[in-house]
């Protein structure tokens, strides 16, 4: 007799924490479709009295975040493509291929992860700076090219795959590249997925580094564009959580469509040996 | 022969990729950190003078950096422990057997990990708007006193470790679900049958069971914890009196606003020394009491 309550029990704080967790996001939500300075009244309105569009146009048309959203996008999808095309060739070559030192470079790239990136940002800025890719697209890219955890990710699921299905594929004549193209890459297609969602989403989200190479607005992503905004806009309530909406939507609902892949992903990536 | 070629040839890019863009940018920042690189370095090279461990030292007589570390390590004292708990429990409630709709709660309770940290801060920020904020709004309705969240000291990092908790406990509590799911269900069905509580099942078998997780757990939150910047960028711009200036809000300052780019990456390896420091405490605290 004790099990329904139990159950209801759960149930009621299950639904609490989750109305609790999201409650922000669809008070950010809400609130962007407010008029200037609704929110700013008391008692704090939860809906808007009558939705506008006015903070979302006011965005497009004075603030140019097209410019950034498009940004944004463009850095997004070069570091997703650069990351792909990096990390997938290393990961597999770590987990199937022989070469001289192959389990001790992977060891040193293991225990370079307790160096924290931001001791690079001084002497990579400083590098830009000489290149003049400081305020370019490339410069945000630089640290998305190859990544230990990257490497690692694929390395893990690429040990899966049976060594005869490789040899077979030899024996017929294929050459390495040929074989990783033809037989390789099909087998990997979830863990590709799962790469490309996480990178897309850590580029998307990324903060200090675009902060520092990017100073000029026309070459801001929507963060650093938004950080930049809301420490100069800091009455307009509604005007920042339309740009914080338009910021948080696109991976938002990109995470939806491919969360399995995403949350595949992060367990992997935490069982770090 | 062939073979081992085209094996360097597929990691080649990869690893020149990570020599030019992490490791010699590391080996440059040491050598950095000793030398007196500034704004006037930054316009002719030959400004630079080496200094030694001057940097290091000059760090430990500036009260701000004593202040940023204590700062960051409430951050990390008080926000690691209070993450990790609420990712247990929401993994708890997820894993019961009588909960429903886990599906949709997972992905409700794991939403805020994926979202912009700037886009979150910013509605954070006004959330705990001290009059107008629903926060504020929510704790008088319910009786107690309204807090000066942003605009109060000795408020300003709980309140960001609030923020930061809300934010970051959906990822772990994928994990530590993971973790729980893979706790054999007979062990639970003994351990019934000798009359344990739900306490005792807790403490001697869901716990040990996941001590080796937690331990990851923990190392992993922690070194997130101590590169602490966007919120206080966003939120407090290190105010209010200074007590959300972080190591790595000190050292942007120091580096990206002041241009002391020879301090700054003295104070990123002080960091780095602290993380490497704790991440090894843990370790051993960890063996000592025989959990990993």
């Amino acid at each position: 007799m004790r099990l329904p309550l139990a159950s209801a029990g759960i149930n009621v704080a299950l639904a609490l924490v989750a109305a609790l967790t999201l409650f922000p996001l669809a008070w950010m939500v809400s609130a962007s479709f407010m008029t200037a300075g609704e929110a700013s009244s008391f008692p704090p309105p939860m809906l808007p009295a009558a939705a506008t569009l006015a903070n979302y146009r006011l965005l497009f048309a004075e603030h140019g975040i097209v410019r950034q959203a498009l940004n944004s996008l463009l850095i997004s999808l070069l570091a997703t493509g650069l990351a792909l095309a990096f990390n997938l060739s290393a990961g597999y070559a770590f987990a199937k291929l022989r070469f001289a030192g192959r389990e001790r470079i992977f060891r040193l790239l293991l225990g370079a992860l307790v160096i924290p990136a931001q001791v690079t940002m001084m002497p990579l800025f400083l590098m830009l700076k000489q290149m003049g890719l400081v305020n370019s697209t490339a410069g945000a890219l630089v640290p998305w090219l190859a990544s230990v955890f990257g490497i690692y990710l694929v390395r893990q699921y690429a040990q899966s795959i049976p060594d005869e299905l490789l040899e077979a594929a030899r024996m017929d004549g294929a050459g390495e590249w040929t074989l990783f193209v033809r037989v390789v890459l099909p087998v990997l297609k979830p863990i590709i997925v799962t790469l490309a969602v996480l990178t897309f989403l850590g580029s998307w989200n990324d903060f200090m580094w675009p902060l520092i190479v990017l100073t000029e607005h026309d070459v801001q992503t929507l963060p650093v564009a938004l950080a930049v905004l809301s420490r100069e806009h800091v009455q307009d309530v509604e005007l920042m959580m339309a740009g914080a909406v338009i910021t948080v939507l696109p991976v938002l609902l990109l995470f939806l469509a491919l969360q399995r892949y995403y949350l595949q992903g992060l367990l992997v990536g935490s069982v770090k040996g | 022969m062939r073979s081992s070629l085209a094996a360097w040839l597929f990691v080649a890019p990869a690893l020149l990729a990570i020599a030019v863009f992490f490791v010699v940018p590391v080996a440059a920042a040491l050598l950095m950190s000793t030398t007196d690189f500034d704004i006037y370095a930054l316009a002719d090279l030959r400004n630079v003078r080496f200094v030694g461990l001057g940097n290091y030292l000059h760090l430990l007589q500036r009260p701000l950096f004593w202040r940023a570390l204590l700062n960051t390590m409430f951050f990390v004292v008080v926000g690691v422990p209070l993450s990790i708990g609420t990712s247990l429990a929401a993994a708890l409630l997820l894993n019961s057997p009588l909960a429903r709709l886990k599906g949709f709660y997972r992905t409700a309770l794991f939403a805020p990990v994926v979202t912009t940290l700037v886009a979150v801060a910013v509605v954070w920020r006004f959330l705990l708007h001290t009059r107008y904020g629903l926060l504020n709004y929510g704790l008088s309705s319910l009786g107690l006193t309204p807090v000066d969240w942003l605009g109060d000291p000795r408020w300003a990092m709980p309140a960001i470790v609030l923020l930061s908790v809300w934010k970051n406990f959906g990822y772990n509590m994928i994990i530590l679900l993971a973790g729980l799911q893979a706790i054999p269900g007979e062990m639970y069905e003994a351990a019934r049958l000798d009359g344990a509580g739900p306490g005792a099942l807790f403490r001697h078998i869901t716990l040990p069971a996941l001590a080796p997780m937690l331990l990851m757990v923990s190392i992993l939150t922690m070194a997130g914890h101590f590169q602490l910047f966007a919120e206080p960028y966003v939120m407090t711009q290190g105010g209010p009196a200074e007590r959300t200036v972080t190591v790595l809000y000190f050292m942007y300052e120091e580096g990206f606003k002041w241009w002391s780019l020879g301090s700054a990456s003295s104070v990123a390896f002080v960091l780095f020394l602290f993380m490497f420091g704790f991440t090894l405490l843990q370790l051993r605290v960890s063996r000592g009491t025989g959990t990993a």
